[in-house]
């Protein structure tokens, strides 16, 4: 059986053209279906095919009439092993926009469950998702934030741990602001207030996140109220003074300034129990998390190799698999006919020879079976396999 | 017999202490912690069969009941991931105090105790109970310095190296030693009440027990928070430190 992919991805195709061909869930694996044995993983950075000894320029074909255009230049064709270990990198995230992203296990995931594929496809799909989860729990890939937004949430949860009832206050209704909140949102916090130059624009996101919208004159009386401010406005100084600041306080207060030039003064980074994160800090964290994906991304390749080895060992014994039931049934099919020709015997007598005959026979093929799986995995693999197969005379009647 | 569950507890001991400074290896340092602290429970047991008295009445004895207090404690809750830095500070120290525990004749069994006084077992157990729950308490105050310090210098490795959050921290210590507190004040209640049936005065070791009785009273009277939180829970264990192993000598 053979393994076969035919694929675009963010690697080779603009999203112009990505869009064209991607597919919702349904439609991916009724492509799957009418290709034969198949999975279609579509999602927006990639759609690739995966057939199991199916034809490729179908789905290439099909492919491009999605596309509307020849897909030659930039499709990749890829087979047996080295489709195997794609597919591996894309569950484990190494082959994605922004490595060990997890929602790619998912996707392939519901691609296999759609199609439903054979026996052969079935193998290749729980290894690559049971190596996707492998990755994901043995590595700190998926562990660190890839985005400003991300990273502004969860140094706030460094700071208060979980984020559920933490209060936060959103100065400026800017769009990386709302971005950043929406992290925060999306962590259990709660954005209380909203406070924006703009009253229309602040109460629109305020209604957005169920907030209360304020004036900026009146942010330095809310800060005693929440737990994170989060400024990103377009003023042209700072609004945040450290005289702000109440100066009793029991819990700590998380400042997270994105804003150009700055919203919240330095100084108020020195008071104690305030923490001060601007956007160059931000940026340094984040550079500094992907470069750590980086390096857990090079501990997640090693475990993609030793799955494409399981792989190729795994493939390599489905060659010689034949030539050993073959080789067996062959075997058996011999000695019963000589127990055949035996005479008049008791039944203990009978039970005896049939045990001795068996116990033979196992222990002749015991060594054969176990050189031949060893030499399926090299390059001889499937010269043992003829060899066998020529001197038992197997492909000849009996 | 004792030797059996000696050095695999402080090999198991010592395993964890090395394997918690990668966190590659974090996974078998909670293991290491596990596998020791059942071989020096079971020694423990070995020691409490085999003695006719309280077993831990000298300061090494004592020394070895604390350190499987410790370690005990941490292994409650200190043994997740996020943790591991605590283990970095608790077990090297747990394999100090129980080698030195071990020169001092305290891992041995079948020694004759001086003590069976019922008030003097609660006296040692609770007072060494509290101290166990002091020492996880300073650690927990060590790493929210570390941690608060790291947040304020805005380190970029900050979300790559992850600590618990300084709130978690914070209220970690607190429950530690709100638990920590009513133990060795019953601890020392008993040791008062022998104290007053045998006669003798107030050593040292009392002076500085006490005082650190004082001062994990006014952490939990007056609950302050953050770094001077942090600083006074310090501040106690040194004097638990300076209780435990400066002064132990003038005690037993």
């Amino acid at each position: 059986m053979r393994l076969s992919l035919v694929g675009i991805s963010h690697h080779v195709a603009p999203v112009e053209l990505r869009e064209r061909v991607a597919l919702p869930l349904d439609r991916a694996a009724s492509l799957a279906r009418r290709l034969g044995d198949a999975v279609c993983l579509s999602t927006c950075n990639r759609t690739e095919v995966y057939l199991a000894g199916g034809d490729e320029s179908r789905a290439l074909a099909s492919l491009e009439e999605l596309a509307g255009e020849p897909l030659r230049a930039v499709a990749y064709r890829l087979h047996d092993e080295a489709a195997a270990v794609h597919l591996f990198r894309v569950s484990a995230g190494l082959d994605s926009l922004v490595p060990g992203e997890s929602e790619i296990l998912g996707q392939v995931r519901a691609a296999f469950d759609a199609a439903r594929p054979g026996p052969f496809l079935d193998r290749v799909f729980r290894q690559a998702l049971a190596l996707g989860k492998r990755v994901r729990a043995e590595t700190a890939i998926g562990e660190s934030p890839a985005s400003v937004p991300a990273a502004a949430a969860a140094l706030a949860q460094q700071v208060f741990g979980d984020l559920a009832g933490r209060r936060v206050l959103l100065v400026g209704a800017g769009r990386i602001g709302e971005l950043a909140a929406g992290s925060l949102s999306a962590r259990g916090a709660a954005i209380a207030f909203v406070a924006n130059r703009s009253p229309e624009a602040g109460a629109a996101l305020a209604a957005r996140f169920g907030a209360e919208a304020v004036s900026l004159g009146d942010v330095p009386a809310k800060l005693g109220e929440v737990d994170v401010v989060l400024a990103a406005t377009g003023a042209s100084g700072a609004l945040i003074g450290a005289g702000d600041v109440p100066a009793r306080r029991r819990h700590p207060l998380f400042f997270i300034d994105i804003a150009v030039p700055r919203d919240v003064d330095p100084a108020v980074g020195a008071l104690e129990g305030c923490y001060l994160y601007d956007i160059d800090d931000l940026e340094a964290v984040v550079a500094e998390t992907l470069s750590g994906r980086r390096a857990e991304a090079e501990r997640a390749e090693q475990l993609v190799a030793l799955e494409a080895q399981r792989f190729k060992e795994w493939r390599a014994s489905l060659e010689v698999v034949p030539a050993i039931a073959s080789l067996r049934a062959r075997a058996e099919e011999i000695r019963a006919g000589e127990l055949a020709k035996l005479g008049a015997l008791s039944e203990d007598e009978r039970r005896t020879v049939e045990s001795v005959t068996a116990q033979i026979l196992n222990k002749l093929l015991h060594l054969p079976t176990v050189r031949m799986k060893e030499a399926a995995v090299g390059p001889d693999g499937a010269r043992y396999a003829h060899a066998v197969r020529h001197l038992f005379g197997l492909d000849e009647e009996p | 017999m004792a030797e059996a569950f000696f050095w695999p507890a402080l090999v198991a001991y010592g395993e964890a202490a090395l394997a918690y400074s990668s966190p590659r290896f974090s996974g078998l340092g909670t293991w290491g912690v596990r596998v020791g602290w059942l071989a020096q429970t079971a020694l423990l047991a070995l020691q409490a069969v085999r003695v006719d008295g309280f077993p831990w009445s000298s300061w090494a004895g004592s020394l070895n009941l604390f350190v499987w207090l410790v370690v005990g404690t941490y292994l409650i809750w200190g043994c997740r991931p996020r943790f591991r830095l605590l283990g970095l500070t608790v077990m090297p120290l747990a394999v100090v105090l129980f080698l030195a525990a071990r020169i001092g004749g305290g891992t041995a069994v079948g020694e004759r105790s001086h003590y069976g006084n019922v008030f003097l077992v609660l006296h040692v157990g609770l007072v060494l109970a509290a101290f166990a729950g002091f020492t996880l308490a300073a650690g927990l105050s060590g790493l929210y310095l570390v941690e608060e310090r790291r947040l304020k210098r805005r380190a970029a490795d900050i979300l790559r190296l992850r600590l618990p959050s300084l709130v978690t921290l914070e209220r970690l210590a607190t429950r530690t030693i709100a638990v920590s507190l009513p133990l060795l004040t019953l601890g020392l209640v008993a040791g008062f009440v022998r104290l007053r049936d045998r006669g003798g005065g107030v050593d040292a070791l009392m002076g500085a027990t006490i005082a650190a009785w004082g001062v994990y009273a006014a952490f939990l009277a007056l609950r302050p928070t953050g770094r001077t939180g942090a600083h006074l829970a310090l501040a106690g264990f040194a004097l638990v430190i300076v209780a435990r192993v400066a002064l132990a000598g003038s005690h037993f």
